[in-house]
């Protein structure tokens, strides 16, 4: 079973959906209901191969161990825990590595449906344990964390703290009521987007080439609808994602805040797919411009920030695959960001004009081009036939 | 106390390259765009050089730290 797309899944949403309702207005705590109610999920995305199955338990297996580890080593004050965390995150984020270097040489390499956003979500917790954040976190809800099941398969890539904070929260049915109806709204919405926007922007793919005769111009719509069709299931998905998981009273974050009307690469980063690009900023740029700054490694704070761009967005480009298309968009979203960083603190031209109408609309204007240059990278509409390689 | 909140006044202007910071301490710095993601991550390299306070980068929610009097009570907070 698919999660958001196959009938089946919303069907078995329905009576865990009616069974949270039912603990949510008697105001009973519903961390352990979530559990199994992931449990029961997670096993009907995987029970279809037994292979992946196992992977995926060996893999919260040893989430666990490398989980309580680092947990006692802080917790005593172990001298050498600084170096043995580091050993504990190079192995949890090991899988993930080998599997995507794996599946470019075979297609059946071993993995599971959800190990890129597991991954995040572990990753998060054992580095906020060394920086003294997390403490108390029990087992159960470090599982309960990352089995935790609307967000499963492709996010919002949500955070433990909160998370843990809402487990723990008692909910009085008032709270619990506007939720559940922030939540029935958020998906369908979410359904909307999906299975209205998301197939029209399809539609729209499928029928320009056969009705536009200039091959520029059919290029330029196909990306449009590309780019409109990513937003509309991703959006649509996170939507339904997020609206799910309120029903089970859990807050889980937004991860797109209208990212068209952004001016300027930095915003849409803000905008779109927020949950993975403040992952990043907080647990790549951050870390990587704190050691730069504090060990002097670059003249100047202006390349720090353009070193720490490209490290980020190269990196986000590595996640989504190793392939020519997925790299060249990482890196191009890497310079744009640090272009658009250098020009925002040298060009006085746009100090004096930044709030100026006109300035605005070019700005967005040019942003908005872009970024449908970036869809066009991402979907292979650039690099795969430039190299031959097809779509 | 007002030694720390010059200091740290001193130290959003001379990050953020703009003196409108000190104007107004209960300003929005993320807001009016005068702080941004690396801008805040040189604050909190810059309070750990100067002061000796370290602040994980994701330990404060940015509404925890978005005016210059927010800044300065984190920072006393933890002195």
């Amino acid at each position: 079973m698919s999660f958001y797309t196959e009938p089946a899944f919303f069907v078995a949403c329905v009576p865990i959906v009616l069974i949270a309702i039912l603990l949510g207005v008697r105001e009973r705590p519903m961390g352990r209901f979530g559990l199994v109610a992931s449990c029961v999920m997670l096993g009907l995305l995987f029970f279809r191969s037994l292979p992946t199955l196992a992977f995926f338990i060996a893999y919260m297996g040893m989430s666990v161990l490398l989980f309580v580890w680092v947990r006692g080593l802080f917790a005593g004050g172990d001298p050498r825990a600084v170096t043995y965390y580091r050993i504990a995150l190079a192995l949890q984020i090991a899988p993930l590595a080998v599997y995507k270097i794996g599946v470019l040489f075979a297609p059946d390499f071993p993995g599971f449906l959800g190990i890129s956003y597991i991954t995040f979500k572990a990753a998060q917790v054992l580095i906020e344990v060394r920086d003294g954040l997390i403490e108390d976190m029990t087992v159960g809800e470090y599982v309960s964390f990352l089995a935790f099941f609307p967000p499963f398969t492709s996010g919002p890539i949500m955070r433990s703290r909160p998370f843990v904070e809402d487990l723990q929260t008692p909910l009085s049915r008032d709270a619990y009521l506007d939720r559940l109806y922030r939540g029935l709204g958020w998906f369908i919405l979410g359904a909307v987007y999906k299975f209205v926007g998301s197939a029209l922007a399809q539609w729209g793919l499928w029928m320009v080439p056969n009705v536009v005769n200039i091959p520029a111009l059919a290029w330029v719509g196909q990306v449009f609808c590309y780019g409109m069709d990513l937003f509309f299931d991703f959006a649509g998905y996170s939507n339904m994602a997020m609206g799910l998981g309120l029903t089970l009273g859990v807050e889980v974050p937004r991860n797109f805040r209208a990212p068209f009307v952004a001016k300027d690469i930095k915003e849409f980063w803000d905008r779109w797919h927020i949950s993975l690009s403040t992952w990043l900023r907080d647990f790549v740029f951050m870390r990587f411009s704190q050691f730069a700054l504090s060990h002097k490694l670059f003249k100047s704070r202006l390349t720090t920030a353009c070193v720490g761009f490209m490290a980020n967005m190269v990196l986000m480009g590595a996640w989504h695959g190793i392939t020519p298309d997925y790299l060249v968009y990482g890196v191009y979203h890497g310079v744009m960001l640090a272009l658009c960083h250098y020009l925002q603190k040298k060009w006085s031209f746009y100090k004096k004009h930044r709030r100026d109408r006109w300035f605005v609309v070019a700005s967005w204007t040019v942003n908005m081009v872009v970024v449908f240059f970036g869809f066009a990278l991402f979907g292979g509409y650039v690099v795969s036939p430039l190299l031959g390689l097809g779509t | 106390m007002n030694d720390l909140k010059s200091q740290i006044i001193d130290l959003v202007v001379d990050i953020s390259g703009d003196d409108d910071a000190a104007e107004d301490l209960d300003m929005d710095l993320f807001e009016e765009d005068i702080l941004d993601s690396m801008a805040a991550i040189e604050l909190l390299v810059a309070i750990k050089d100067n002061f000796g306070v370290s602040i994980a980068p994701t330990e404060l929610e940015r509404d925890q730290m978005n005016t210059v009097n927010k800044i300065i009570a984190r920072v006393s907070e933890r002195i």
